[in-house]
């Protein structure tokens, strides 16, 4: 599925662009639908409304004062001075950097191993024949199947025998192996011509250069959507580093919000700039990746 | 799915043959290539599976080394006889239940709605899908201070329609559960919308100019063409839809964890209190491997229903 791109510069896909073609014979038909296509507008359009208010609701929050949020919706409402008083709470109280950096590190360091070691996989799987690669194949097809989460008990068990809890080690080890990832890139390698290779071939070049210097060149964008996904699910993680990290100086950005809601209290403001200082990396991502973000969810199917 | 495709990325559409001949000469190169994700996968899916399963026949604890004495069926008898499991388990149903149809429709409609709509399309993908990609903890964090009761702004709301004692929605037994799903539904519509709107792009335009021509009604172009023709797509979104319900935690945890009482206690969360509060990670393992099986059955079903669909497609 999803063999095209998703969103932008979508004009005139549809209906809406099937009426003209109609032109003439049907210009009453025409009109109709161009009424009702204006009234799928304003309905989804009130919809994308009442889904955005969550959001602001915790902006505005965030934006008041502590004393005023205390006060319930009404005062909420009424405020007109904002304050960034919250956010510099925040700020000055360390916690939220130390959560960030823990957030950085387990999802950069996943995103880094994943993609090399996934894209090796996927090229071995994609280009040579070896020995037993239907096994690998079948393997690793199940492997997708195995419900990663339903894992957590043994993982822990087997973290804390090799004496790797609390580490951010324990966060990243465990979601290296996305399976999806070794799928992706051997579809993606597949559908490169080989020719070059053969010539890197004829050059003298062994499977490793041409992997590093043929191959991965012509992967950026799939190393990049791949990228921003497997960043998006590790910074997300919430299971995994509640169970496997405990010191607060390693607690990634989920599980330190996880800890929030008990110790701020009645202190509504502050609670609301945090959850949306802890989202809001992900949202600068999404500004800027958008298409990707969007074709690569839509091309792999994957959910957290 | 099994065979995962990031469509819009791909490569030239040149088919490569597979090169090599004779007596595998690529051997070597390959299992070094293989080698570094191999080990990840042994030591992170394999091993925990197989750990998993052994130690659901011991009882294991965290607090202590090693397996532990043997149980045999114990811990499986346990928690096939234990209200606790089967409230989770009931529990775990019951969202899926809230969940999925409102997922699934909410969804459709919103992309056939948006289909049609030339413009603001980034409006409606910023509105439904950027909360997908955010945080559990920050839906949470967001949602229960709407639930908040007495002056939170969903209690506010029922108070302004006149309801003088407006219910607590996470606080009661016989409601948290609905506003778990509430939560859930406004955080993941994204994802199924955006599947959605990529499959409507599949349709050709020519099916509906035809009909166009024809003098169809746009509702009859939606109940002939797009629905048909999307059912594809919908038993994705209806299975991926019950696979991530039946493992959900995140939302529980964070929201209510698992209460009041256990009124909202999922299966997740009773393997990780089994396991990590109770310390009995053995029968946190018996009740692992249950839920691993449904999901598993789940997840073959669904590849058996794609391979079919393939072969009629």
């Amino acid at each position: 599925m999803a063999t095209t791109t998703v969103g932008g510069g979508r004009k005139g896909s549809g209906v809406s662009a099937a009426a003209p073609a109609a032109r003439g014979a049907q210009n009453s038909s025409q009109n109709s639908t161009r009424t009702f296509n204006i009234v799928c507008g304003v309905v989804l359009g009130v919809f994308a409304i009442i889904w955005l208010i969550p959001s602001l609701w915790a902006l505005k929050t965030s934006l008041t004062s502590n004393a005023v949020s205390a006060l319930g919706t009404p005062a909420i409402l009424a405020d007109t001075s904002p304050t960034l008083a919250s956010y510099l709470t925040l700020m000055r109280g360390g916690d939220i950097w130390n959560w960030y950096l823990a957030s950085f590190i387990t999802s950069a360091v996943t995103v880094a191993l994943t993609l090399l070691f996934g894209s090796m996989a996927g090229y071995a799987l994609s280009r040579m024949r070896f020995r037993g690669r239907n096994i690998v194949f079948a393997l690793m097809l199940a492997g997708i199947m195995i419900p990663g989460t339903v894992l957590v008990v043994p993982i822990f068990e087997g973290l804390g025998a090799v004496n790797l809890l609390n580490t951010y080690w324990a966060v990243i080890l465990p979601q290296v192996p996305a399976v999806i990832a070794v799928f992706v890139f051997k579809q993606f390698f597949d559908g490169l011509p080989v020719e070059m290779e053969e010539a890197a071939r004829l050059d003298g070049a062994g499977y490793w250069r041409i992997y590093r210097s043929v191959i991965m060149p012509l992967s950026k964008p799939v190393l990049a959507a791949m990228g921003i996904l497997t960043f998006v699910n590790v910074w997300n993680n919430l299971l995994l580093p509640l169970f496997v990290v405990s010191n607060p100086d390693l607690m990634t950005i989920p599980v330190g919000l996880a800890t929030v809601q008990g110790s701020f209290g009645q202190r509504y403001s502050d609670i609301q700039a945090s959850s949306i200082m802890g989202a809001l990396p992900l949202v600068i991502l999404f500004l800027f990746f958008q298409k990707r973000i969007v074709e690569g969810v839509a091309g792999t199917g994957l959910k957290g | 799915m099994s065979t995962p495709t990031i469509a819009p990325l791909r490569g030239p559409a040149v088919s490569s043959k597979q090169q090599g001949g004779v007596g595998f000469p690529e051997n070597k190169p390959a299992w070094l290539f293989l080698a570094p994700f191999g080990i990840f996968f042994v030591l992170f899916l394999v091993a925990p599976t197989v750990y998993m399963f052994i130690s659901s026949f011991f009882n294991t604890s965290i607090a202590k080394s090693g397996l532990g004495s043997f149980a045999g069926f114990a811990n499986y008898q346990e928690m096939l006889t234990k209200p606790e499991f089967w409230s989770s388990m009931w529990h775990t149903l019951q969202f899926t239940l809230y969940t999925t149809p409102p997922l699934v429709v909410l969804a459709f409609v919103f992309a056939v709605l948006a289909n049609r709509v030339r413009r603001g399309q980034w409006f409606f993908r910023l509105a439904f899908f950027v909360p997908f990609i955010l945080p559990s903890a920050t839906i949470s964090l967001i949602w229960v201070f709407i639930f908040a009761p007495t002056n939170g702004l969903f209690a506010q709301l029922q108070t302004w329609l006149g309801n003088a004692i407006p219910t607590p929605v996470l606080a009661d037994p016989s409601s948290a559960m609905i506003g778990i799903a509430v939560a859930t539904i406004w955080w993941t519509l994204g994802f199924n919308f955006i599947l959605y709107l990529a499959g409507l792009q599949d349709i050709p335009r020519e099916l509906y100019e035809a009909a166009a021509i024809d003098g169809t009604t746009p509702w009859q172009q939606i109940r002939y063409i797009t629905i048909p023709l999307l059912s594809r797509t919908t038993s994705l979104v209806v299975v991926l839809q019950i696979i991530a319900s039946l493992k959900v935690f995140d939302q529980v945890y964070l929201m209510t964890s698992g209460g009041p009482g256990t009124s909202t206690q999922v299966a997740l969360g009773l393997i990780t209190n089994t396991a990590f509060t109770d310390f009995r990670s053995g029968a946190a393992s018996a009740a692992s491997v249950l839920l691993f099986i449904v999901i598993l059955a789940i997840a073959i079903i669904r590849q058996l229903l794609e391979r079919n669909q393939e072969r009629t497609a």
